[in-house]
């Protein structure tokens, strides 16, 4: 695949409540390349792992029971340790507006579900190259 | 190219076809509960819908069923309320979109830019209450930017109803955060409603996490300070006390339920005891004319008079205003029928062009609800035996389009209703040779062509030997005929050969309480529907003459059949030279009914003769006409029936 010969690679945390989703999302990521995924099942799980390893990369979705994802945006943004990974929203097409206010918060990148494979990999390759620079 | 099209067209009536189901079920729900499942399926197949027409590159559809969908995705938000007018509004929508459908099958696409923004506008309008909440200076900033646009929406939504905004701080173990938190959350779920958790580590030591948790209640800031240890601040204060929010509330309950959903049964009962109170103020009118003739001179006479119109002024206004509660447009029925006539033009290959008129003509619940099947079934008919292939019809130099109207219209106390085709009509000498066939008409009578029309709404009778997928085996028109005339109503049967087939169904508006006629004829009374009675003549016994077995009355130069209760039912009558016929019927189908004597206008509830006697015909029912009376209702429509088709005299009972 042309993604690896550009050496991808990373440790990524997922945060989505679906568990089809999630599966499909580490599947499409790690078919990129060298890619440690970490799945959290709500923003909670995600607060929890946070603290436990160095990510360079959350990909999350918006609604979620416990926390929801512009809160797990902020969160991450407003604390030093965190704030400088990149995030991406997964989330529905209809939550237009939940999307613009996930980029205010400081999130990189959407991708609309249902997302095609290719989109994914090129928004997670961008934002991954963005955090390197 | 052709061929993804045509699929297209087709996906996109099937999910207009789900959209439509919805509607319908919103409709009969909204004023209850709507279930947010329906509103969610609604939402998902405009979803869809959208996807496709975009993924088959129709910009109008596309744009739309975009429009359609956020409006979908508010009323599922609960920003726009279901009201009446939300509804309609969704009805009418699918309409549109059913236009655009067909337009694009027809190769005529229809301008949506209209519609498009009228759906924005309407949105907007239903939102207003709520865009015009500005939260912006009451509410700090950094909180607002991480709320999601529903969490915004109950934000709102409670500053609203004057609750009060709360701020509380709580800092946790980041290992056991989420079970402390939701101690915490369950508390506040008790006393209000939590909209925002956001976690936060600013001023937060290593190892733990804080919460900034933004809830709302109707309690002061007080009450809470009991409850929660730590620090509670207040964004927006309650804005009243339990005492001044009682008639508020009160107001808004009010306000939602001035309209209310009644079970038909219910209606039923009501309309039973207006029928039992019309029998106890019968009997009262009764003892006044009996004191009336035993002692001329009472005062009571004069009270009891007064008493008893007013019973039956109260009664009547009464009965007419339960009536009007049970009345639907016609409009609900066609909605379904549109929906199974474009199924069928599907299945079939056929195209039918269809035109609905007076939807407005109002119909008792229960009627409405009856004559569904009937209708759907003439509407099968039509597109399944009556409306040529496209190839035929062009050879006939017809339109490609089959085309079906369905009309509705009231006249007098009955609604008109129509099924015209434009097909290919049916064959009377087909009907003809297959009634001979039967035996159920003689081959040496001339049998008029109206009179073997009739015949298709016998028992059994179909002129297709192959039953068709699509009308069902066993299932035909005598069915129909049974219905209506279980209903009150009659069926009259138009053809031209190559023209079309008009079917019309004619119903009482209503089932319940009837006005009948009491007649005699012998020893014994019989009621007639009044809304079946065109008018009453006095006729010489000489003058009605017999021709092929029949007798027959010529009533200003028309023949008019004429049958004699007394004997049909084999009663011994009067032997008067002179005598009465009441004319019962409409239109062609017209019949006089001799009897010896017409007594008086009656209001009478016809009751089921039960199982016994179930086979009788002839007899709609039985009905009690005070003093423990009862008396038998004539079935109109069964003897008008039995006089065309036999001869006088044939086994009734």
């Amino acid at each position: 695949m042309v993604m690896e010969d550009k050496g991808v690679t990373g440790s990524i945390l997922i945060v989505e409540d679906s568990a089809t989703t999630r599966a499909l999302l580490r599947a499409v990521i790690e078919e990129m390349g060298d890619f440690t995924t970490t799945e959290a099942a709500s923003g909670f799980e995600a607060l929890k792992l946070l603290p436990t390893q160095e990510f360079n990369l959350i990909v999350t979705d918006i609604n979620m029971p416990d926390i929801n994802g512009l809160e797990l945006i902020s969160f991450v943004k407003n604390n030093p340790r965190y704030s400088h990974i990149p995030l991406i929203i997964v989330s529905t097409e209809r939550s237009e507006e939940d999307r613009k206010r996930g980029i205010a918060l400081g999130a990189m990148a959407y991708i609309t579900k249902p997302f095609r494979a290719q989109e994914l990999q090129e928004v997670v390759k961008k934002a991954l190259h963005h955090e390197g620079l | 190219m052709k061929a993804s099209k045509k699929e297209f067209i087709a996906e996109a009536e099937d999910l207009l076809f789900e959209c439509q189901q919805c509607v319908l079920e919103i409709q009969d729900t909204y004023l209850t509960a709507v279930s947010p499942d329906t509103i969610n399926a609604l939402f998902r197949s405009m979803h869809t819908l959208k996807g496709l027409s975009g993924l088959f590159g129709n910009q109008g559809i596309t744009d739309i069923s975009h429009a359609l969908e956020s409006l979908l995705d508010d009323i599922r938000l609960g920003k726009v309320p279901v009201t009446e007018d939300a509804v309609d509004f969704l009805f009418k929508s699918s309409d549109t979109l059913s236009s655009a459908i067909n337009g694009l099958k027809e190769d005529a696409p229809v301008d949506l830019s209209a519609h498009i923004e009228e759906i924005k506008n309407f949105r907007a309008s239903m939102q207003a209450g709520e865009k015009g909440l500005d939260i912006q200076g009451l509410i700090d900033d950094s909180i607002l930017r991480v709320l999601s646009e529903y969490e915004e929406h109950r934000l709102k939504a409670n500053i609203k109803t004057r609750n009060g905004i709360y701020l509380f701080n709580a800092i946790f173990d980041l290992s056991t955060f989420d079970t402390s938190l939701e101690e915490l959350t369950k508390k506040i779920k008790e006393e209000g409603e939590l909209i925002s958790t956001l976690p936060t580590s600013t001023g937060v030591p290593d190892g733990s996490i804080g919460f900034n948790l933004m809830f709302a209640s109707s309690q002061n800031a007080e009450a809470f300070k009991q409850h929660f240890s730590g620090n509670l601040e207040v964004l927006v204060p309650a804005k009243h006390t339990d005492q001044q929010i009682a008639p508020k509330q009160d107001h808004t309950v009010r306000s939602a339920t001035t309209t209310v959903r009644v079970d038909i049964d219910k209606l039923d009962r009501i309309l039973n005891t207006i029928g039992e109170l019309t029998l106890a103020k019968d009997a009262v009118k009764r003892i006044g004319a009996e004191i009336e003739e035993s002692h001329p001179h009472s005062p009571l006479i004069r009270d009891i008079h007064k008493i008893s119109v007013s019973f039956e002024r109260r009664l009547s206004e009464l009965q007419d205003e339960v009536l009007a509660i049970r009345m639907v447009p016609i409009g609900q029925i066609f909605s379904r029928l549109a929906q199974v006539i474009r199924r069928y033009s599907r299945e079939t290959g056929k195209e039918i062009d269809l035109t609905l008129y007076g939807e407005d003509t109002e119909v008792d619940k229960s009627i409405a609800e009856e004559i569904i099947d009937p209708l759907m079934h003439l509407v099968r008919n039509s597109i399944d035996h009556g409306i040529e292939s496209a190839e035929e019809r062009l050879g006939k130099g017809k339109r490609e389009q089959g085309a079906i109207v369905l009309k509705a219209a009231q006249k007098g106390n009955h609604v008109v209703i129509e099924v015209i085709d434009d097909g290919r009509g049916i064959d009377i000498a087909i009907v003809r040779k297959k009634a001979i066939e039967k035996g159920l008409i003689d081959p040496d009578a001339k049998t008029e062509d109206r009179e073997v029309l009739d015949l298709v709404f016998a028992p059994g009778f179909s002129t297709k030997d192959v039953v068709s997928e699509l009308s069902g085996r066993g299932v035909g028109m005598d069915v129909v005929k049974e219905k209506l005339s279980m209903l009150g109503g009659f069926t009259e049967i138009r053809t031209r050969k190559n023209e079309g087939t008009t079917i019309t169904l004619t119903l009482p508006i209503t089932l319940a309480i009837i006005n009948a006629l009491l007649v005699r004829a012998g020893k014994h009374r019989f009621a007639i529907p009044l809304s079946a009675i065109s008018e009453i003549i006095v006729i010489e016994l000489k003058d009605i003459q017999t021709i092929e077995w029949k007798n027959v009355y010529y009533l200003r130069g028309e023949m008019l059949p004429i049958i004699d209760v007394g004997k049909i039912f084999l009663l011994e009558t009067d032997k008067n030279d002179q005598t009465f016929a009441v004319i019962v019927g409409f239109g062609r189908r017209k019949l006089g009914i001799v009897v010896d004597e017409i007594i008086a206008q009656h209001e009478i509830v016809i009751k089921s003769l039960g199982n016994y006697l179930k086979g009788l015909s002839g007899f709609a029912g039985a009905a009690e006409i005070g003093r423990h009376e009862v008396i038998l209702v004539l079935d109109v429509e069964s003897i008008i029936e039995q006089s065309l088709t036999r001869q006088e005299g044939a086994s009734y009972v």
